[in-house]
């Protein structure tokens, strides 16, 4: 180990012992080659390659598939911090669906003063064509990756709720899949909660939240935007798994009031669509008319019931990233409760003052579109050049109120293997938690993802991150 | 099933087979250069003939010599037919039907698509032909192996076989075609001789050779080679077992569905004109023209399949 402990290290800790989720773990390594592991680690490689676990990058003809790599050390957490973590995402979950009722209903914490009225009626992700429907079950997010970044042994900051379509669980698994081939011997050691039943316990959430119109067994199906899609191979790997069909907008039409697949024997029902095409893509007779992806007439069935979409359309309104400086109020507004997990403290750049701190301090902060993605759009004060800040500076000139500003978080790091050994590496974590009327449903895991660079704090895979196996110990 | 599945099951198994079909050319070719004194040039004319490729080749090369045709068969990415273009289009057909497919043969044709990529990433060398040519074969029987040992018996085999034996008979077909001129004089008179690089490229390209001769103690007939292609129910690769075959899972799809559809009259159609026919009565009616009614009614055998289970909107 080579940097100092300047940042929360998850295996050490502070001091050079193994903190204890990881003294098993650790004790196994230290009798271990390192040349075996980077044998083994090539051994991972091959494994995905076979599988066909890629991702598609856009605008790159030449390398239309690609590996996200994958790290062989575990990131371990033990059942006490998790059963924390579960708590904290549940309570956040639970008060997003009750936000998102009401915002698209009678709009009382608007009334109530706690969220400011004009940052819902101009924003782009709040869809007016969702107010007064009420979605099967009353749930509007069956399905959200909640971002989450430790700081320290007890400090877990939320840094997004990915409540539209959250990616990457299809490597939740299939990395768990590859250690239990590659390790064997570190899971009878261990005591790794599993996750393989996340695509049964999908199933049976999103089954849970079939519509009125369903009568029998529902039908689930998983709405692809195509082969081309960066996230094709997890939408077929989900259908597959979950035993759905995968469809495309191509493949469904409106039949008797329900919307259908066209099948070998004719056209089939289908009762709870898992849509992974985006609000502006589902139906071009309501959004955007050149859409190729969506089907036309999809939101006049939705709202008669006819069909179940998961994630509803319009909760986009409660991940971006102006609405998330609110969510501490958002939680106790609807709970009752102090939120468990932690906002990072955010400045919203619309606003004068802070605007001002923010052009101040820009060298120190992390500064985010609202309506960003995948670490695009994204400046990092203290890793960027005195080029990249003043440009980032100019586009926070012009447009504030496209932009919010957060401290540089000191985010924990778990050892990668290198060449040399084990060496620290900044990472994140995205538990997947399922929501259906009846329960909310947390598989104890995620996807860990980890920026390979030394002192890079971006871990997302389009900008070079890769991933880790995330373990959950038995309690 | 999906549609849009069906389709691509169906899709998926034509390529695999024409991926096979195109390598056995090639190793007829390589083979026959190899071991004949004649101008090879005729050979490798006689090659890309079989392959119905004359156009599309003569569109890119002036000569039939062997390093160009083996190319092109093998590599060339804009003739939709070679061994690379072809596997291309199978695993793509295969990411599309991936929730149709056991993780076995998934991951094999997955696997056969890395392998023959990597072996065919430049033209390959003479001394590295057969190790290659090989590769291609046990590739592709691996998938096929996978799709045996691990599929379910349902419809999603059935499009998948027929798809395999719509391309297998239709390869067949145009071998015979193509050389049928070859076949034909010799008919009148029985006992000449025939051309022996000719005969044994059209059983070589269908993997005959071996099993012809077993069964006809040696003996070298043109028309018992038409005979053995087209009516044979024993050999895999003949008209007759291939449409039988068809007829066997467009029937199951019928029982599974309770459905009967256009595609099951033109099937039994097809099974007839092979069933009522003896080799005579073919050569008096003319081999060409049966063939030319085969390949005619075999297409629209394909296009009444993709209809009636709706591969496309």
């Amino acid at each position: 180990m080579t940097d100092k402990p300047e940042f929360f290290d998850e295996m050490t800790g502070s001091g050079d012992t193994p903190r204890a989720p990881y003294a098993e773990y650790h004790r196994w390594f230290e009798g271990e080659d390192i040349a075996r592991l980077r044998h083994k680690s090539n051994e991972a490689e091959t494994f995905f390659r076979r599988t066909g676990i890629t991702f598609n990058v856009y605008g790159q003809a030449e390398a239309d598939e690609r590996l996200i790599p994958f790290d062989i050390v575990p990131r371990i957490i033990s059942g006490r911090e998790w059963s924390r973590l579960a708590r904290g995402i549940e309570q956040r979950v639970r008060a997003i669906n009750a936000f998102l009722y009401d915002i698209y209903h009678r709009q009382e914490i608007l009334r109530a003063g706690r969220v400011p009225p004009e940052l819902i009626a101009r924003n782009e992700a709040f869809l007016p064509q969702m107010i007064g429907v009420n979605p099967p079950g009353g749930v509007y997010t069956h399905i959200v990756g909640t971002d989450l970044v430790r700081t320290g042994e007890d400090e877990v900051y939320v840094l997004e709720d990915n409540a539209r379509t959250p990616s990457g669980v299809s490597y939740m698994l299939e990395n768990r899949e590859t250690m239990l081939q590659m390790f064997p011997e570190l899971f009878s050691k261990v005591r790794v909660q599993q996750v393989s039943d996340y695509p049964a316990r999908l199933r049976r959430s999103l089954a849970a939240s079939a519509p009125p119109a369903c009568s029998g067994k529902p039908v689930v199906a998983v709405l692809t935007p195509g082969i081309h899609n960066s996230a094709y191979f997890e939408h077929s790997f989900l259908a597959d798994q979950m035993g759905g069909e995968l469809v495309e907008g191509s493949d469904l039409r409106v039949v008797d009031g329900r919307i259908a697949m066209r099948t070998t024997r004719g056209y089939k029902a289908i009762d709870v669509l898992y849509r992974r095409v985006d609000d502006e893509y589902l139906d071009p007779l309501v959004f955007n008319p050149a859409s190729m992806l969506g089907v036309p007439g999809i939101m006049d069935v939705y709202r008669s019931g006819g069909i179940t979409i998961a994630n509803a359309p319009g909760t986009g309104i409660s991940d971006d990233k102006a609405i998330y400086s609110y969510m501490p109020d958002i939680v106790e507004f609807y709970t009752g409760e102090k939120a468990i997990l932690k906002n990072v403290p955010t400045w919203r750049c619309s606003d004068g003052d802070s605007l001002k701190y923010v052009l101040d301090n820009l060298a120190e902060l992390v500064v985010k579109e609202v309506h960003g993605s995948g670490g695009y759009g994204m400046l990092v004060g203290p890793a960027a050049s005195k080029k990249e800040l003043a440009a980032f500076r100019a586009k926070l000139e012009a447009k504030p109120g496209n932009y919010i500003a957060q401290p540089t978080l000191s985010l924990s790091t778990v050892p990668i293997l290198t060449k040399a050994g084990l060496a620290p590496r900044h990472v994140d974590l995205r538990p997947y938690v399922l929501v259906s009327p009846d329960k909310i449903d947390l598989v104890p895991g995620g996807l860990t993802r980890v920026a390979l660079k030394q002192g890079s704090l971006v871990v997302n895979s389009s900008q070079g991150g890769g991933t880790k196996d995330t373990w959950v110990l038995e309690e | 099933m999906l549609g849009k599945t069906a389709g691509g099951l169906f899709w998926m198994f034509r390529y695999l087979e024409r991926c096979e079909n195109t390598a056995r050319l090639v190793e007829v070719g390589f083979r026959m250069a190899m071991t004949r004194g004649g101008d090879p040039a005729d050979e490798w004319a006689s090659v890309i003939d079989t392959a119905g490729a004359r156009d599309a080749y003569l569109a890119r090369f002036d000569t039939f010599d062997g390093p160009s045709v083996i190319d092109f068969l093998l590599r060339d990415p804009d003739y939709p037919s070679s061994v690379l273009s072809s596997i291309e289009a199978a695993r793509f057909n295969a990411r599309l039907v991936r929730i149709a497919l056991t993780r076995e043969v998934w991951e094999a044709t997955n696997e056969c698509w890395m392998a023959l990529k990597a072996a065919l990433k430049r033209p390959v060398r003479e001394n590295e032909m057969t190790a290659v040519l090989g590769l291609i074969r046990q590739q592709s029987a691996l998938v096929r192996g996978a799709l045996h040992g691990s599929m379910l018996r349902n419809d999603g085999y059935d499009f998948a076989r027929v798809g395999t034996f719509l391309e297998r008979a239709d390869n067949t077909a145009r071998i015979l075609d193509v050389k049928y001129y070859v076949l034909l004089p010799s008919i009148s008179q029985i006992g000449s001789s025939l051309d022996n690089v000719q005969w044994e490229t059209v059983l070589r390209s269908v993997a005959g050779q071996r099993a012809y001769r077993w069964l006809t103690g040696g003996e070298v007939a043109p028309i018992g080679i038409a005979e053995f292609l087209i009516l044979d129910g024993r050999m895999p690769r003949s008209l007759a077992f291939c449409t039988a075959k068809m007829a066997d899972n467009l029937g199951y799809l019928e029982r599974d569905y309770g459905m009967r559809h256009p595609c099951h009259d033109q099937v039994d159609r097809l099974r007839a004109m092979l069933h009522d026919n003896d080799i005579e009565a073919i050569f008096e009616h003319g081999l060409h023209e049966f063939l030319t009614d085969f390949l005619r009614d075999s297409g629209i055998l394909a296009a009444q399949i993709e209809q009636d289970y709706r591969f496309y909107g």
